[in-house]
């Protein structure tokens, strides 16, 4: 009964788990894997000028948030002028200003941007708000009647928008062209003008078009104005189409941030005589661990904003570390109750992997095998002045703790920066550990105290090496819900009655009982 | 494999089937505090007529152990001192008796009284209890053990467990300190543990650190063969346990005092496996015998009754011992 009980609680934990799981895999585009879309781009933008005595403002367009590239993080360094971020016409722009300032001033704009993994649709759709002016031609004289020949042209021979728009594409990319095509080109040195200049001749033709500016987050790069890729989006049936104006291609890559749209510049300023703005855009894999942390997950599932990515980057790295502890207990699980390794304190490895992760295996022995030695010898000293049990744990933590400070210290002043990460040992449990360890040691002898000592190390060291798996961590992290498969796990394990492996060795008389007969 | 099939023929009771199949099932939590506190348990045993060492006073704050304690001690110069919820053996300090204003240890080393008064002090803090609650320091007669153990055991007191399922007794064994083990009389330390054939009182095998022996590795007194006296008796005192505390599954450690006979010295609701090494015998053939007869055994003497004549020739006939 109690059987069948325990069994259905870990079947539905099991189920609950897994399907959570499998929805949040196939229709929320988790990523399975730690390192698939973890990269993250830093763009920044510096903006550098010679203040004059005028008030000044400044504004410089900023990239907002896309369906394939998120912004994780975001940041100013204003100095003293006010910073305002406004949105206009679907873009967004920051505006620095001044009434007085004085020398060479540096702005700067830092946002760190994710991609997403998810496919940007061929149509940007169409927001009421963005909605841009239709761009005047501008055309005028001989531009004017060539240009107005070269759509008829192409009216004719086109289909539909998008046949018409790849034709003419196409024909301001050719080299070897009429003298119409030239003429319309010969003032147009960069593809930002050439965008402009199609949105021009589309506009003649009574079509809605916009340029768009942005980068292509593909390698490291310092970049000025002129490096910015331009594209072109023709609006049709609602919706807007991408086209590449070089190649004359539909579509936008999925590395494509973009930055701003319409005919606007970049960069904006009153009160100075020049303003210079320069890029870099920096690949950052340290950070990887922090990702989908969307600033915005406005129309994003239920399931997906409420999950551990909507808590501050902060508490989103202790739960990354929280949730790696029941793994921990299920290896102790196994290794206490299958295995039969003794150890002191029941979870006391577990926080022991936890602090390894931070000193890294070999310091991280070393630290426990020197605290709890000299531990013991400061409890064996202690023993002699007749202290009462806890005043004498309470002294045994504070020479603990001064000794890690001490430790720390020298580690420092020698150059190895691991014996820093020495605060993170669970000293109040390490203290313990010495208490029991030494009455083990007092009660029964050394041999059952090292014994433990020993398996508790050997525990925390597998431990540590499977939670130093980085596929279990990110698993765990992502897919919080997999814990309910551990507990079903570890409710199963409850109900284990065989054998411990060691009590092979405990009973082994009556296996050579066995053999003999 | 092999191994494993090894086990499982020869009926070995592991910890987790111990865990899961008996103490959690026939041992109800409530009754715990009973067994875990050896206070409860005299207190009990003397209501129910129960022969245990006799109580001579209680320690439980540091004020006592400057004015209580050693007045107890003049008046009672052997004694034992030992935690009441202390488990495994840990914390008990045996006293043989007096040398000026000192004390003398069971090993013969002398203590100064402060050092007798830190040992309460670190009982009182509970630094021996499980889980390191406060506790009480009981001290209380000291066994003198019964000449037919003269040879066989060093310096300590030799105790005999007997495993009681549902109130029957189902195996015992008697554990006899050594020097390794400090004149403790705990397996894992290093005493011997001799199986007793329940029927009729006698060691059958001896183990002694996971090996078979013949003689007391200090004394090399013969072991096997010794009669324990007045066994009937034991069994009695063992399967009253049962009706004691209400716990199914149990460990009686029961010692042997020369003038005072039998006396329960604590009762274990989670006992160790080691006694089947003594006996070279699993448990689980035995426990299942109960199960299947238990609903038929109505008295004490039934009890007692169905034990000798069930677990008779088991361990007394097997040839490899």
């Amino acid at each position: 009964m109690k059987r069948k009980h325990l069994f259905i609680l870990a079947m539905v934990l099991t189920l609950a788990g897994l399907g959570c799981f499998y929805y949040k895999v196939r229709q929320l585009k988790l990523p399975l894997q730690p390192k698939v879309q973890t990269m993250l781009w830093t763009l920044e933008a510096e903006v550098a000028f010679k203040a004059q005595k005028a008030p000044i403002k400044i504004e410089l367009f900023i990239p907002k948030n896309n369906p394939n590239i998120a912004i994780t993080n975001e940041s100013f360094i204003s100095r003293e002028f006010g910073l305002n971020t406004e949105t206009e016409g679907g873009n967004r722009k920051a505006v620095w200003s001044k009434r007085q300032a004085k020398g060479k001033i540096h702005l700067y704009y830092r946002g760190v941007f994710r991609l997403t993994g998810v496919e940007r649709t061929l149509e940007a759709p169409f927001d009421r708000r963005d909605k841009t002016e239709l761009r005047k031609p501008d055309f005028s004289g001989t531009r004017l009647e060539a240009s107005t020949a070269l759509i008829a042209e192409l009216f004719d021979k086109s289909a539909d928008m998008e046949s018409f728009v790849i034709a003419l594409l196409k024909r301001l990319n050719q080299s070897d062209e009429s003298a119409a095509t030239l003429f319309l080109l010969d003032k147009m040195k960069t593809t930002e003008d050439k965008a402009d200049l199609i949105v021009r001749l589309l506009s003649l033709a009574d079509i809605q078009a916009r340029a768009v500016h942005g980068i292509r987050l593909v390698q490291d790069l310092k970049f000025a104005r002129s490096d910015l890729k331009h594209w072109v989006e023709v609006f049709d049936n609602g919706k807007w189409h991408p086209f590449n104006p070089e190649t004359a291609e539909k579509g936008i890559p999925a590395d494509y941030l973009v930055w701003w749209r319409g005919g606007e510049p970049l960069l904006k300023f009153k009160g100075l005589k020049d303003c210079k703005v320069a890029f870099s855009l920096a690949r950052n894999e340290e950070e990887t661990q922090f990702i989908v942390s969307d600033r915005n997950p406005k129309g994003m599932p239920f399931l997906y904003r409420f999950s551990l990515f909507s808590l501050p980057l902060q508490t989103q790295s202790v739960y990354r570390i929280l949730m790696l502890i029941p793994i921990g207990a299920l290896l102790v699980v196994l290794l206490r109750n299958v295995i039969g390794i003794r150890t002191l304190g029941t979870f006391m490895p577990v926080l022991i992997a936890l602090a390894l992760r931070e000193t890294q295996l070999p310091v991280g022995l070393m630290l426990f095998i020197v605290l709890v030695g000299l531990g013991l010898g400061v409890r064996r000293y202690l023993e002699q002045l007749k202290l009462l049990v806890v005043p004498r744990l309470a002294a045994v933590l504070t020479m603990v703790i001064l000794m890690m400070a001490a430790f720390s210290v020298v580690t420092h002043l020698l150059g190895l920066e691991q014996g820093l990460s020495v605060a993170l040992f669970p000293m109040v449990i390490l203290t313990m550990a010495i208490e029991r360890m030494s009455i083990l040691w007092e009660e029964t002898g050394p041999g059952d105290a090292l014994r433990q000592g020993l398996g508790t190390l050997i525990v925390a060291t597998f431990i540590y090496l499977v939670m130093a798996v980085p596929i279990l961590a990110h698993l765990v992290f992502v897919f919080p819900e997999l814990n309910l498969v551990l507990l079903a796990a570890i409710l199963l394990l409850g109900r284990y009655s065989g054998y411990r492996l060691t009590e092979f060795i405990r009973f082994k008389v009556f296996n050579t009982k066995e053999k003999s007969s | 494999m092999k191994a494993w099939g090894g086990l499982k023929q020869s009926g070995i009771l592991g910890l987790n089937q111990r865990n899961a199949a008996y103490t959690l099932v026939y041992n109800q939590r409530r009754l715990y505090p009973l067994v875990d506190d050896k206070l409860k348990t005299k207190a009990l045993a003397l209501q129910a007529g129960l022969s245990v060492p006799e109580l001579y006073g209680v320690i439980d704050s540091e004020y006592q152990i400057r004015h209580k304690l050693h007045d107890l001690l003049a008046i009672h110069p052997e004694a034992v001192i030992k935690p009441s919820k202390g488990s495994g053996g840990k914390g008990i300090l045996v006293l043989t008796g007096r040398f000026r204003e000192r004390y003398r240890k069971n090993n013969g080393i002398i203590m100064e009284k402060e050092e007798v008064g830190y040992h309460v002090s670190n009982i009182l803090s509970g630094m021996y209890s499980l889980g390191g609650q406060p506790d009480r320091a009981m001290i209380e007669y000291r066994v003198q053990f019964d000449p037919v153990f003269e040879g066989v055991s060093y310096m300590g007191v030799p105790d005999i467990r007997i495993i009681v399922f549902l109130g029957v007794p189902v195996m015992s064994m008697v554990r006899l300190p050594t020097r390794e083990s400090n004149g403790k009389a705990n397996l894992h330390q290093g005493a011997v543990g001799a199986g007793i054939d329940l029927a009729g009182g006698v060691t059958v095998a001896a183990v002694w650190k996971n090996t078979a022996v013949e003689e007391h590795p200090d004394t090399g007194a013969s072991i096997k063969g010794l009669t324990i006296p007045r066994w009937p008796e034991l069994l009695k005192l063992a399967a009253g346990c049962y009706e004691l505390t209400g716990l199914g599954y149990l460990g009686v450690d029961i010692v042997l005092d020369q003038s005072k006979g039998p006396l329960i010295l604590e009762l274990n609701a989670r006992p160790g496996l080691s006694i089947q090494i003594a006996n070279r015998q699993g448990l689980l053939p035995r426990l299942d015998a109960v199960k299947k007869q238990a609903h038929d055994l109505h008295s004490l003497a039934e009890r007692v009754a169905f034990a000798v004549k069930t677990f008779k020739t088991a361990a007394a006939c097997n040839p490899n011992n």
